[in-house]
């Protein structure tokens, strides 16, 4: 398991993986959205939070096909799938490798970000440790998409379409934490703690679907 | 055709031919008790009282909440069968999921649209980010990518398995979309027919749309039905083509 782990980090730090793109986009995502709604610093930091958490989200989903795919290309899917640990095991490893090579690096990269968009240090805090904890239900919700569509040619697409719903409740929350960590009415911990049970509930869910997808995606 | 077509268990539905020919007998008896339904309840609806507050606007009602209610059962129903799909492998289950994923989506639609309807003189606008009225677009949402992920795979009994794992995985949205007028406080009203201590709704309202419901339901199977049968027979002609083609090569 830990060898799968170092072997997927660094097909992915490594050059063709990819996992320094999503900063990239990020970042382009995130710097964007001034030209779109205004350099007006006031109105950047009230929708900065939600800004960052919508770059992180699509940022996320950028390299979901790739997940199993490059696998299956080679073929050591097929040796995974074969294994003698449970595939669910195998795919919840292949998650945190993921997460940490592609998801891991936004969350570092969100402070800078935010930044950008004039938000106060608690807001940014927030905005971090929100995705921090919200980010690997991201990360699990997507490798579902990505056990669907593994066998699709062109596959990227649809894996945004299909997740990008079920990734709707983890944004909202996300957000409504970084917003009341800002604004004082508002309590913190109450959607903080939704945010951390909706990704422990992927984190069974999701390698469970993804696995059981993958055994039925094989030819 | 040797074998009987007698049931005895409800197993034995599962038989694409048996089903085929259960469904030419029932499908003229539903169809025919869905118009009369439908007579009934649109004349219901049309000639009780309309509300004291709302006036006539009351009459979408009883489209609009039969059509919600068969958005949500038609998702239940493909996960039904998608559990069909996974668990006893059987063809009728995969065809059955996906003959049922474009009825949902129309229904979907046909209650988003009556509500933005509604919604416009009654809350004066078409639409807000409510939970419920989102969570109910997300569902139309997942409908419309679970048909284009059906279509996007050649292997109808590969795509089948596979988006039998997606509908199952996206079947948290059904409690989500049922609760979310009592755990978030929204404008959309709270259930009024459905709930523990019987209906708030008054009887006059009750009436029509208890048959407008039932004969959504009708419509529902009626058309669910006609699609399986049509995807059997669409599968059926395909194999015989890729018969015909390939005794014709062998013609040569």
């Amino acid at each position: 398991m830990t060898a799968l782990l170092l072997r997927d980090l660094k097909l992915s730090i490594r050059a063709g993986g990819g996992a320094l793109i999503g900063i990239l986009f990020f970042m382009t995502v995130v710097a964007v959205i001034p030209f779109g709604v205004g350099p007006d610093l006031n109105l950047l930091s009230r929708i900065g939070p939600a800004i960052v958490w919508i770059g992180a989200l699509l940022a996320a989903l950028l390299g979901l096909d790739r997940m199993f795919q490059a696998d299956r290309d080679d073929g050591s899917l097929d040796l995974l799938l074969m294994q003698e640990h449970p595939l669910v095991l195998t795919v919840l490893v292949k998650c945190l490798a993921h997460w940490l090579a592609n998801v891991l690096p936004l969350v570092i990269a969100s402070p800078l970000l935010g930044l950008f968009m004039n938000m106060s240090e608690v807001a940014i805090g927030a905005v971090m440790l929100t995705l921090l904890v919200g980010s690997p239900a991201l990360t699990f919700i997507g490798a579902v998409g990505a056990a669907v569509s593994v066998t699709l040619p062109r596959g990227g697409l649809l894996v945004s379409i299909l997740v990008l719903p079920l990734c709707i409740p983890v944004l909202i929350f996300g957000v409504s934490a970084a917003y009341a960590a800002v604004e004082d009415p508002a309590p913190f911990l109450p959607p903080f703690l939704i945010l951390t049970a909706i990704t422990m509930f992927f984190a069974v869910l999701g390698p469970a679907g993804a696995a059981l997808a993958l055994r039925n995606a094989g030819d | 055709m040797t074998e009987s077509l007698a049931i005895r268990k409800f197993s034995d539905l599962a038989n694409p031919t048996r089903f085929l020919a259960i469904a030419e007998r029932v499908l003229p008896w539903l169809a025919g008790l869905c118009c009369l339904l439908f007579a009934l309840g649109l004349t219901l609806a049309f000639t009780t009282e309309g509300d004291y507050q709302q006036g006539d606007t009351v009459r979408i009602m009883y489209i609009h909440v039969p059509a919600a209610w068969l958005s949500m059962m038609c998702y239940s129903v493909m996960a039904l069968s998608a559990l069909g799909t996974l668990v006893w492998r059987h063809p009728l289950a995969d065809v059955s999921h996906k003959a049922a994923a474009p009825l949902g989506a129309a229904f979907t639609l046909v209650a988003l649209v009556t509500g933005s309807l509604w919604g416009k003189p009654m809350w004066g606008t078409w639409w807000v980010w409510d939970a419920r009225l989102t969570s109910v677009f997300i569902l139309f949402l997942m409908y419309l990518g679970l048909i284009a992920l059906n279509r996007a795979m050649d292997d109808p009994s590969r795509a089948a398995r596979v988006s039998a794992v997606l509908i199952l995985v996206g079947f948290v949205n059904i409690p989500i979309i049922k609760f979310s007028v009592d755990w978030w406080n929204t404008l959309h009203q709270p259930a009024s027919v459905i709930r523990m201590g019987g209906p708030t709704i008054d009887a006059e309202f009750l009436r029509p749309l208890i048959v407008m419901a039932l004969a959504f339901t009708l419509l529902f199977f009626t058309l669910h039905i006609m699609a399986i049968r049509n995807e059997i027979w669409r599968r059926r002609v395909a194999t015989q083509r890729r018969m015909a083609a390939r005794l014709a090569g062998r013609g040569d």
